[in-house]
């Protein structure tokens, strides 16, 4: 199945909630929209499990530091869902400075019969009032409304790139350029300082952090990765302040492949444990890789997303693709990973089979229901039809946000403004 | 941005980069003479070192927005400025370099394109000198020709300077080296205090020796002040800049008309 929609605004991040009913987006203008899966139904076959819009709502607005003379966008820089806990749903969302906790609930009854007051909510004549009458609850259209429960305000001075919630529901952690906080998600006015990375002198700046997340299900780990391609993984029982990490991941440089570049391809643009929590996946400018917790001195699996891009290097440092941050994702069984890439591809990793394959989410060649293509880029020497040559990749089309669903072979690609949802139905993706 | 317009003129760029610091014979100290003679259809390495050091500073010039700036990127930037100037300096083409005057030096520091894709035989017959280059690939169509052609001009003047002039792709020595530095250091101070003063602060001070590249290809003044070029600034558009004449009595000339003007 595929569905496709075009709000104004570049969607800035794309997160399924824990059952993988919801899925939730955010783009540069603020707002977030919810998609809720159709329940299948056998009366209507292919409608099964389609996403449609569920809520709209704006979640941040711009807004204007007088004190630096800086705006402060509403680009929705990560949305993370709160594990279920009864009926409402409840979602994080962040932009550069602030993140908010919004609660979303259904309404579908409303109730009828008031004593006092009439249908339209005016006070009825008293002297009309002949007799009591218990108010009932009556369907209606269902609606679903959000309301702003929490709004975490002030606590970063650096620009907000990831969010995460703790396994233990309680708390929950941000990461700026700099510093990493932990808040407890009742607590708006207080937050706990765990990782600072400022340097006395900002002169002497030379690493930032790029990504952090918590462990899957140690809620006293977290993950936290820079922009020197290094890992860090740290234990809030240590000590206070996790400044010094309790491992630290990094890959001894190749020397033959050094560059004016080298440092800033390995830079990493988004971590995430496996759902195991065995593992980690990392992505920087030219690969994925899997760490393995418990080796701290190289990953056990590196995969080449595009590595026909190393000879283009300068150019893409040129026009700043260099700095283009791409996520990565898991799927459920954490057997594929899957990330995205320029000229709307995104791939696909089977770490069993060790077989790749690349994909392309655009109108043209996809319609409801076909079968994705997979694609090639050529590199000079033979080239079949169809291959697209690496001089012809649009680098204004790139996959920066995807998602898969926890549990099913369902993905969610977001490819500039436009929203791709696949699901695969009879698991052939892969070749 | 299209990835075709970046293409061009870097492409040379990226065929050198991807080997890495596999550098060629141009070693410090060998000799000038050789590293002249040695220019063959790939520009040099440290050409290109050049302008790939020209290019980041550019991109940490322009990162002042509106917007605060992204600090992963800045910090990418600067190491990689930083990389570039420590192999430099291992180079020992600090100790080579005569100190020249500032304004002759920020003119001769910047790398034309045009260089880059140069054939052979034009490197070998003039002592091709750079004027001011640009990296704007607007700029280098319009200027294809009548850069090489105020190159050979350009050349001949200043072929007597000295040979050390010929290490013109390396930056002057010590001075303009804490220059550099200081401007990294200010880029991060600003990027924290963040107060549109020391913006202006922070391009006034590298402008005494770099050009800044976007208001000399939009031919327009900007609210920086600029070290040599204002006369330049005013009375040239980018089809017209004739910012090859290093002659600094051109300078001096021009610099004598802008100040009649504001006086007016």
């Amino acid at each position: 199945a595929f569905f496709s929609l075009s709000p104004a605004d570049i969607i800035s991040t794309v997160e399924f909630n824990h059952t993988g009913e919801l899925l939730a987006t955010g783009d540069k203008g603020g707002r977030v929209v919810i998609f809720q899966r159709e329940p299948e139904s056998k009366n209507e076959p292919y409608n099964q499990g389609e996403y449609n819009v569920y809520s709209t709502f704006q979640s941040h607005e711009p807004e204007f530091d007088y004190l630096k003379s800086l705006e402060i966008e509403e680009k929705i820089n990560k949305i993370k869902w709160l594990p279920q806990q009864n009926a409402a749903h409840s979602l994080l969302s962040t932009n550069d400075k602030t993140i908010k906790l919004w609660k979303i609930t259904e309404r579908d009854k409303r109730p009828e019969g008031y004593n006092l007051k009439d249908e339209e909510g005016k006070l009825k004549d008293l002297s009309t009032v002949t007799s009591l009458q218990v108010p009932v609850l009556k369907p209606m259209d269902l609606m679903v409304e959000v309301t702003p429960r929490r709004i975490f305000a002030n606590g970063h001075t650096y620009h907000v790139n990831s969010i995460s919630v703790n396994s233990d529901c309680e708390t929950y952690m941000s990461a700026d350029d700099l510093r990493i906080n932990l808040w407890h998600l009742a607590i708006t006015d207080r937050s706990f300082n765990i990782v600072d990375i400022k340097p006395a002198n900002m002169e002497d700046l030379t690493e930032v952090i790029t990504a952090s997340e918590f462990h899957p299900h140690h809620c006293n780990l977290f993950v936290y990765s820079s922009s020197k391609g290094s890992l860090r993984l740290c234990d809030m029982r240590a000590s206070a302040l996790c400044d010094k990490h309790s491992k630290l991941y990094e890959e001894p440089e190749d020397p033959s492949n050094r560059s004016f570049f080298s440092e800033i391809i390995s830079s990493v643009s988004d971590v995430k444990f496996s759902h195991s929590g065995r593992y980690m996946l990392t992505r920087d400018y030219l690969t994925v890789k899997v760490w393995d917790l418990n080796m701290e001195t190289k990953p056990v699996e590196t995969y080449q997303v595009h590595d026909y891009l190393r000879s283009k290097l300068c150019s893409l440092y040129e026009n700043d693709c260099i700095f283009d941050k791409f996520e990565c994702a898991w799927n459920g069984s954490d057997s594929v990973i899957m990330t995205g890439a320029y000229n709307n591809f995104f791939r696909m990793f089977d770490r069993n089979t060790k077989r790749d394959v690349t994909l392309e989410a655009s109108r043209e060649s996809s319609k409801p229901r076909a079968i994705l293509k997979p694609r090639r880029v050529c590199v000079g020497g033979k080239r079949r039809k169809d291959d697209i040559s690496v001089d012809s990749l649009d680098f204004t089309k790139k996959i920066l946000h995807t998602a898969w669903h926890p549990t099913e072979n369902i993905i969610a690609i977001a490819a500039t403004n436009n929203l791709y949802i696949f699901q695969d139905k009879v698991n052939s993706e892969m070749h | 941005m299209g990835e075709e317009e970046g293409l061009p003129q870097t492409q040379l760029l990226d065929t050198m980069f991807v080997r890495g610091l596999k550098r060629k014979c141009f070693d410090g100290e060998e000799d000038i003479e050789g590293t002249l003679a040695g220019i063959k259809a790939i520009p040099s390495y440290n050409l290109q070192r050049q302008s790939l050091l020209d290019m980041s500073l550019v991109k940490l010039q322009l990162c002042h927005m509106l917007v605060e700036p992204n600090l992963c990127r800045s910090v990418l930037i600067a190491n990689t400025v930083r990389q570039i100037q420590e192999e430099m300096t291992q180079d020992g083409i600090w100790q080579m370099i005569n100190s020249q005057s500032s304004g002759q030096a920020s003119l001769d520091r910047l790398v034309s394109t045009d260089i880059l894709c140069r054939s052979s035989r034009e490197q070998a017959e003039g002592k091709h000198l750079p004027g001011c280059g640009t990296f704007s690939k607007d700029f280098e169509g319009d200027q294809a020709q009548g850069s090489s052609e105020t190159m050979s001009t350009t050349s001949s003047v200043q072929a007597p300077r000295n040979l050390q002039g010929n290490v013109w792709d390396m930056e002057s020595p010590q001075e303009n080296k804490g220059n550099f530095q200081k401007s990294l250091d200010q880029i991060f101070e600003t990027l924290e205090n963040k107060s549109p003063s020391s913006v202006e602060d922070l391009f006034s001070e590298v402008d005494n020796s770099y050009y800044d590249l976007d208001t000399m290809l939009t031919g327009m003044m900007s609210s920086t002040k600029m070290g040599h070029c204002d006369g330049l600034e005013t009375f040239s558009s980018p089809a017209n800049a004739a910012p090859n004449s290093n002659c600094k009595s051109d300078l001096n000339e021009l610099d004598h008309i802008v100040e009649i003007f504001v006086e007016s």
